[in-house]
């Protein structure tokens, strides 16, 4: 994820400098080193990712006739970006296993990536509407996921996850497998539930970072493109 | 570096594992005041609002536009805005200037002067504001009443406990969505048992939060949320307008209604257009004054880890709250949402509410175990009853909440479950167990219950819907099954819907369903010895802590 290896880097770098301005002095000189924050501040600038990804050259998302089908609508800085969810599970990973998921129970998954929203109601009701079955499955690149349906209200849905950092390889697995029971139409047992009350005081100022990094490669004008093979 | 071993314990205290984050404007990381806020500014000409905070009226966007239309007195407006912000800012924690005073100069002024006045106020004069300009006489308090099983037999004997421990309001939500009309049933049966006159809410997705509501399952609704920036709304595929019409039609079927929204949102969102937190805060109170709702819910909220992040956020908390009360908006002012890994530091953001009272302290306060609240957990919970008994105690303030008796606890708590047993008997819904309603009566939480069948439930809550199931049904079921007194309350409670009277604003209502609001009993706080004071019956039930040392023992 470039967020947090460009701030680790321009972090490392300030505290690099101040400890080569104090050096030693600071222990046994009389000195008092700077008390001043090595994070550096971001006063003035408009954007976190410098760089906007041009997406205008890739086939356009196109509506599934398969009835076995279940799109995944990932986000827009999903796998460029941003690599990682918020609690660092890699996204090729976390692709593979909800693809596995589906594969599993005789279903067959296409990837879809959404730039015109970042709301994962809508990017999952998205998903749903381009899928063959009408099942649809939204994931952010931090990780929260909605599976959805195309004729449901857009906030929604069949199962929601909103606590991303609680996610796991394993749930992203029945996540697919679960998408894929809707469209068989059988009885679906909702994935249990998990909660971190503590979730939000840590992570909720990284959720807003990475969620402007993936806003700001939204592209509404290119709409969804095919992101399978990509 | 060697390090010190001062600093290595102090890096492993619970304060630090939580999230902070410098100011950046920019991306809207700024609690009070951005540079790029606007200048307060009106005009006023043939009688409509041309110019608001800097922008001409063809540049409004629908937000701006909504505000000049209907959230601003334009009869008082250019007056108002000639006044001094440190004037109005004074005036505020003015003893000999009245809340009436004050609320009619306010309602003359816009959202950035309004950001300007918050930012003369420091945190004891804004909870000197608050004292003063809450809308209700007596402040109250709203509980979660949740569970990650979406048990709603735990549900009812939660509110039944939360409604005897003194909560005003309670609010349930579901991990599975589909849940809900289960969840709203419990709850009401459940509140009623433990508290005649509590009112239940079921946050869910919109349209099913209203048909909850018209169908007499909830009796107020709270989830009806604005935002500071046209791109936010949109992105929630609203309008101020579509939420004005949204408040119509829960008032045109008797209920009462306020909406939620809460700084940091559009941060999270990304669309902060590098204004301040509070300044966008203000243009969503601005709106709900505007779409004509009695209140809201604010105080951050769900963004609390944002807000929370930045420099002055849990100053900008009360400011938002203020703002609310300023514009004569009950306000429920969150501290429902957990926020810090430091049990003092979480302590410390709530006095700034408790002390000077709000018309619902908590919204809400988890009646249950963290680990079950389903709105990712509160600020206090269902293990800090006993700290916050005392410190009502301790402080002769009232924070809504009262001590009670393990015979207590326990009765209400196998009344209600086994009124949901006949009930879902009664009406051919999924079936409750006896051992269930034993575990439930005897549990703190989920972990003590046992398993539900999903299945089951999901096919009941769908049946429910699909077959009409309404408010007078749970009542008619209640009478059937021997229990005349629930029955009797929940009809009460769809009475108050006729009425309307609990439409006012603050509204709550006794045990004996009179409603106290900001109309009938409004705040008339002007110094010492004026206003609400904890004192007769309600202090010598506060004094009533358990674990106190018996002289005799010794």
């Amino acid at each position: 994820m470039q967020i947090s290896e460009e701030l680790v880097r321009q972090i490392t770098n300030a505290v690099l400098s101040q400890m080569s301005h104090t050096g030693s002095s600071s222990v046994s000189g009389d000195v008092l080193p700077a008390s001043s924050s090595p994070v550096p501040s971001m006063s003035g600038r408009a954007r976190i990712n410098e760089e906007k990804t041009d997406y205008s050259g890739y086939p356009r998302a196109q509506k599934g006739t398969d009835p076995k089908e279940v799109v995944i609508g990932v986000g827009a800085a999903f796998q460029r970006e941003i690599k990682r969810t918020i609690c660092d599970i890699p996204l090729d990973e976390l692709l593979r296993n909800v693809k596995a998921g589906i594969e599993e129970e005789g279903m067959i998954p296409r990837v879809v990536k959404i730039l015109d929203t970042s709301d994962v109601c809508f990017m999952a009701l998205e998903a749903a509407k381009l899928s063959g079955s009408g099942i649809g499955v939204g994931i952010q690149s931090k990780g929260t996921t909605v599976i959805h349906q195309k004729d449901l209200y857009p906030l929604s849905n069949l199962e929601l996850f909103p606590q991303a950092p609680l996610m796991t390889l394993e749930t992203y697995r029945q996540i697919g497998q679960n998408a894929a029971k809707y469209v068989k139409g059988e009885q679906v047992v909702p994935i249990p539930c998990t909660n971190d009350p503590m979730c939000r005081p840590k992570y909720q100022v990284k959720a807003a970072l990475m969620h402007i990094a993936e806003t700001e490669q939204l592209d509404p004008e290119v709409g969804a493109v095919e992101w399978e093979g990509r | 570096m060697k390090r010190s071993k001062r600093i290595e314990t102090l890096d492993a205290r619970p304060v630090n594992l939580d999230g902070y984050i410098n100011e950046w404007p920019e991306m809207g990381f700024a609690a009070m005041s951005s540079p790029y806020d606007p200048e307060p500014s009106v005009r006023v000409e043939g009688g409509r609002i041309v110019e608001l905070d800097g922008k001409y009226r063809e540049d409004f966007d629908f937000i701006d536009q909504f505000i000049a239309d209907y959230a601003i007195n334009i009869e008082r407006a250019e007056k108002s805005m000639s006044i001094s912000s440190l004037d109005i800012a004074r005036m505020i924690v003015d003893i000999n200037v009245s809340r009436k005073e004050i609320l009619e100069l306010i309602s003359g002024i816009t959202p950035a002067k309004m950001t300007e006045v918050m930012n003369h106020l420091n945190v004891v004069e804004l909870m000197m504001g608050m004292q003063k300009i809450r809308a209700r006489r007596t402040p109250g308090n709203q509980a979660h009443i949740t569970n990650l099983k979406d048990d709603p037999v735990q549900i009812a004997a939660d509110a039944a406990e939360g409604a005897l421990r003194g909560f005003a309001e309670e609010e349930t939500t579901m991990g599975v969505a589909r849940y809900a009309p289960l969840s709203a049933m419990a709850l009401l049966i459940g509140s009623q048992v433990g508290r005649p006159g509590v009112l239940t809410q079921c946050s869910a997705e919109e349209a099913t939060e209203l048909e909850l509501g018209i169908r007499g399952l909830t009796t107020y609704a709270e989830t009806l949320s604005v935002y500071g920036t046209e791109k936010v709304f949109i992105d929630g595929d609203d309008t101020p307008y579509s939420k004005a019409f949204l408040n119509s039609a829960y008032a045109s079927r008797g209920l009462k209604v306020r909406f939620t929204s809460g700084s940091g949102s559009e941060v999270l969102m990304g669309s902060s257009e590098k204004k301040s937190m509070l300044y966008l805060e203000c243009r969503c109170l601005f709106v709900t004054k505007g779409a004509g709702s009695q209140g809201i819910q604010n105080g951050s909220v769900s963004c609390i880890g944002v807000t929370g992040s930045v420099p002055a956020g849990i100053r900008e908390v009360l400011a938002e709250n203020l703002v609310a009360a300023l514009l004569g908006l009950e306000c429920a002012s969150s501290n429902d949402q957990s926020f810090s890994n430091s049990d003092m530091r979480r302590t410390a953001r709530t006095m700034l509410e408790f002390l000077p009272g709000t018309d619902f302290i908590f919204s809400g306060y988890a009646a249950e175990p963290n680990y079950d609240n389903m709105f990712a957990g509160s600020n206090f919970d269902a293990e800090d009853f006993d700290d916050y008994n005392v410190l009502q105690r301790d402080m002769q303030v009232d924070g809504g909440l009262r001590p009670v008796t393990e015979e207590q606890v326990i009765h209400v708590r196998n009344k209600a479950a086994r009124a949901v047993q006949a009930v879902f008997r009664n009406l051919g819904l999924s079936p409750v167990s006896d051992e269930q309603v034993e575990a439930v009566t005897y549990a703190h939480g989920s972990k003590d219950t046992l398993p539900r069948d999903v299945t089951a439930d999901l096919a009941a809550a769908e049946d429910v819907l699909k077959r009409g199931i309404t408010g007078i049904d749970v009542v008619k079921a209640l009478a059937e099954t021997g229990f005349e007194d629930v029955a009797a309350s929940v009809l009460n409670m769809l009475k108050q819907r006729v009425a309307g009277d609990y439409m006012q604003t603050a509204a709550i209502l006794d045990r004996d369903f009179h409603v106290l609001s900001g109309v009938n009993t409004p705040n008339d706080y002007m110094g010492p010895g004026t206003g609400y004071r904890v004192d007769g019956e309600r202090w010598e039930e506060i004094k009533q802590i358990p674990h106190i040392i018996n002289p005799k023992d010794i």
